[in-house]
């Protein structure tokens, strides 16, 4: 558009927009980048005065995460020399390498719950929404509430009752549990976005497919499934971050077997307080997978956060 | 081939029943689908609420599995209704939901009117200012605390720095006057993005041909912003606000990381207070009349918004 047009912003404006977005951008990129920066950092730099933006980077923060430390004697220390990079990390502290900590398998069970979960909310609510989508459906826009409107309920109410049911049923503090509760925490999102997937794909599609022949079945996943595969990948995008980033849960009905990263993470403890590094490096990599997948959804980003209400 | 007899009956009869023979009915497969997704909610979902309401009438606790469960009534409602304490969270609640609302309206309309100016690089910008909303609320709120610091915390050291106050002076979330001003900040912080978006969405939906008719007739950019730009995306903005409140009305994860509902119980909202009731004092009748409270509330203020929102969208 040129400069004469009454509806584009002028140059000017261009530029002053530009501004203040990009400084908006850059101050609410600080936490965040702070968060990368204090992972590489020594506890003593993370805990300087005034705060460091230049520092000596060290992976100690990620040594501590992943190891568990004990102090030992120079005499000790002095018959076994380190072997390994990370040995000599730990040396400065006259500590040697006791074992893995529990980060490794916190975070395990944070993919495995995710994963497990997202797949089945995603294969529930793909079937559903194709249902709600064609066939008709008695009483059809009260299920549809019904469904959304179990997300509205604040977790903690939830979690009295599930509570009671997960420790009658053995399920307190196992994968399992945690998989069924999150899968079904996750399918009314799912039910809701992949019905606005499958409403945008063309009817005649599937009604050309059974007049050639094919049974309902067959057209849903040999015509439908296909044409809705980048609606499903982006719901899938989001169950995942959901059941990745629950907490409330999460640190109600697990303790140790089943305990995913985020109730972990702010325990992570030092000498004397939080170890400010470890805790760092661990939100560096538990929280990295999820930036990745938000530049991945951007463009379906509006629609998962508003459950398909606003499509853009 | 052993079905060659149903394949032929089914290419001699007509489309409809060719179509039940070769495969189940649409009826059938519609119930198929449904099914297994309605079943997983009402196990989830309902049958712990109606475990709730039926709780609520008792004075069940979960640490006391031997003694006698007794059915009270409607004493749990009353005492909950009556309590003050209550009532205290309930303002910490609105304290909580007002300013974030406030805030997050007001910076996220005006980013998004910022940004739909099409400057170059709009796009990767836009996707920039939206990472924090798709974090962890536990894990970013627990970091939170460390930049929250009063000495060594770059927001303490930044905010000193620009006002001339010593960083060491002030704790955030230690100062019953800061702390619910704390959590305002980190929330806008994460959700502001989140009501940019939808607001960018409602300004990229006006047609140009409004503002060129609006031009023609010599309306001022002033008057255009008032009359065109503000009633076209009020509609969004109202949806944005409808889940910022449900959102924030059943905050837990965020806000018991960064202040644990202290200090006192300045910052302890209606979920954190009610985790306390369930779930350190065990007083589960109790805290299932609470729950069911909040949720008749939630429930009840959407429902109500909801309906405005429709009539906003009719005009």
């Amino acid at each position: 558009m040129s400069d004469f047009s009454v509806i584009a912003a002028s140059k000017t404006q261009k530029w002053v927009a530009g501004i203040l977005v990009v400084a908006y951008a850059v101050i609410t990129l600080l936490p965040l980048l702070w968060i990368i920066a204090t992972g590489f950092k020594s506890p003593s730099d993370a805990i300087a005065y005034p705060p460091k933006v230049l520092f000596e980077p060290t992976l100690e923060g990620y040594v501590n995460l992943f190891t568990t430390r004990t102090r030992q004697t120079a005499e000790y220390l002095a018959a076994h020399p380190p072997q390994t990079w990370y040995e000599e990390i730990v040396r400065k502290y006259d500590m040697v390498i006791a074992g893995p900590s529990r980060f490794g398998g916190r975070f395990m069970n944070s993919v495995i719950i995710g994963f497990v979960s997202t797949f089945l909310s995603v294969f529930l609510g793909t079937l559903a929404a194709y249902a709600f989508s064609r066939f008709r459906i008695p009483l059809k826009d009260d299920l549809m509430f019904f469904i959304l409107s179990t997300r509205m309920m604040p977790p903690i109410a939830v979690a009295i009752p599930i509570f009671l049911m997960f420790r009658a049923l053995g399920l307190s503090d196992t994968h399992a549990g945690m998989i069924l509760l999150y899968t079904a925490v996750n399918l009314s999102l799912a039910v809701w976005l992949l019905k606005g997937f499958i409403d945008e794909i063309p009817r005649e599609y599937e009604e050309a497919a059974l007049i050639d022949g094919y049974t309902r079945f067959q057209a849903f996943y040999k015509v439908v499934l296909p044409q809705a595969a980048t609606g499903i990948a982006s719901t899938a995008i989001f169950c995942l971050i959901f059941a990745w980033n629950e907490y409330a849960f999460a640190v109600l009905l697990t303790s140790g077997t089943a305990q995913t990263a985020p109730p972990f993470i702010p325990t992570i403890i030092g000498v004397g307080g939080q170890d400010w590094p470890a805790v760092a490096a661990g939100a560096t990599i538990f929280l990295l997978p999820v930036v990745v997948f938000t530049i991945l959804l951007r463009k379906h980003l509006l629609r998962g956060i508003t459950f398909g209400a606003v499509r853009k | 081939m052993s079905n060659s007899a149903i394949e032929r009956a089914a290419a001699a009869t007509p489309p409809n029943i060719a179509r039940r023979v070769r495969g189940l009915s649409d009826r059938a497969i519609a119930w198929i689908f449904v099914a297994p997704s309605i079943f997983l909610l009402l196990a989830v979902n309902i049958f712990p609420l109606i475990w709730t309401i039926r709780l609520s009438f008792t004075n069940y606790r979960v640490n006391r599995p031997n003694a006698e469960v007794e059915w009270v009534g409607l004493r749990n409602y009353q005492r909950i209704l009556t309590d003050e304490d209550i009532w205290e969270t309930m303002q910490a609640t609105a304290h909580f939901l007002f300013w974030t609302i406030a805030l997050q309206v007001v910076i996220g309309f005006a980013l998004a009117w910022l940004i739909n100016k099409k400057f170059r690089g709009d796009n990767f910008w836009t996707t920039i200012i939206v990472l924090p909303m798709m974090l962890s609320p536990a894990v970013v709120g627990n970091f939170w605390t460390f930049l929250y610091q009063p000495q060594i915390g770059l927001f303490n050291y930044v905010v000193g720095f620009f006002s001339g106050t010593d960083p060491s002076s002030f704790s955030m979330i230690g100062e019953v006057s800061l702390a619910p001003w704390a959590i305002v900040i980190v929330d806008t912080w994460m959700w502001t993005p989140f009501v940019m978006l939808i607001c960018l969405a409602g300004l990229r939906s006006i047609p140009t041909s409004i503002y060129e008719a609006a031009e023609c007739d010599r309306a001022s950019p002033w008057r255009q912003f008032w009359t065109i730009t503000v009633p076209m995306v009020l509609p969004f903005l109202m949806l944005a606000v409808l889940f910022r409140g449900i959102e924030n009305f059943k905050m837990f994860d965020l806000v018991v990381q960064l202040t644990g509902g202290g200090p006192g119980s300045t910052t302890e909202l209606t979920s954190i207070n009610l985790k306390r009731e369930a779930f350190e004092k065990w007083r589960t009748g109790y805290a299932s009349a609470y729950a069911i409270i909040l949720f008749v509330t939630v429930f009840g203020l959407a429902s109500i918004y909801v309906k405005a929102l429709n009539k906003v969208k009719e005009r």
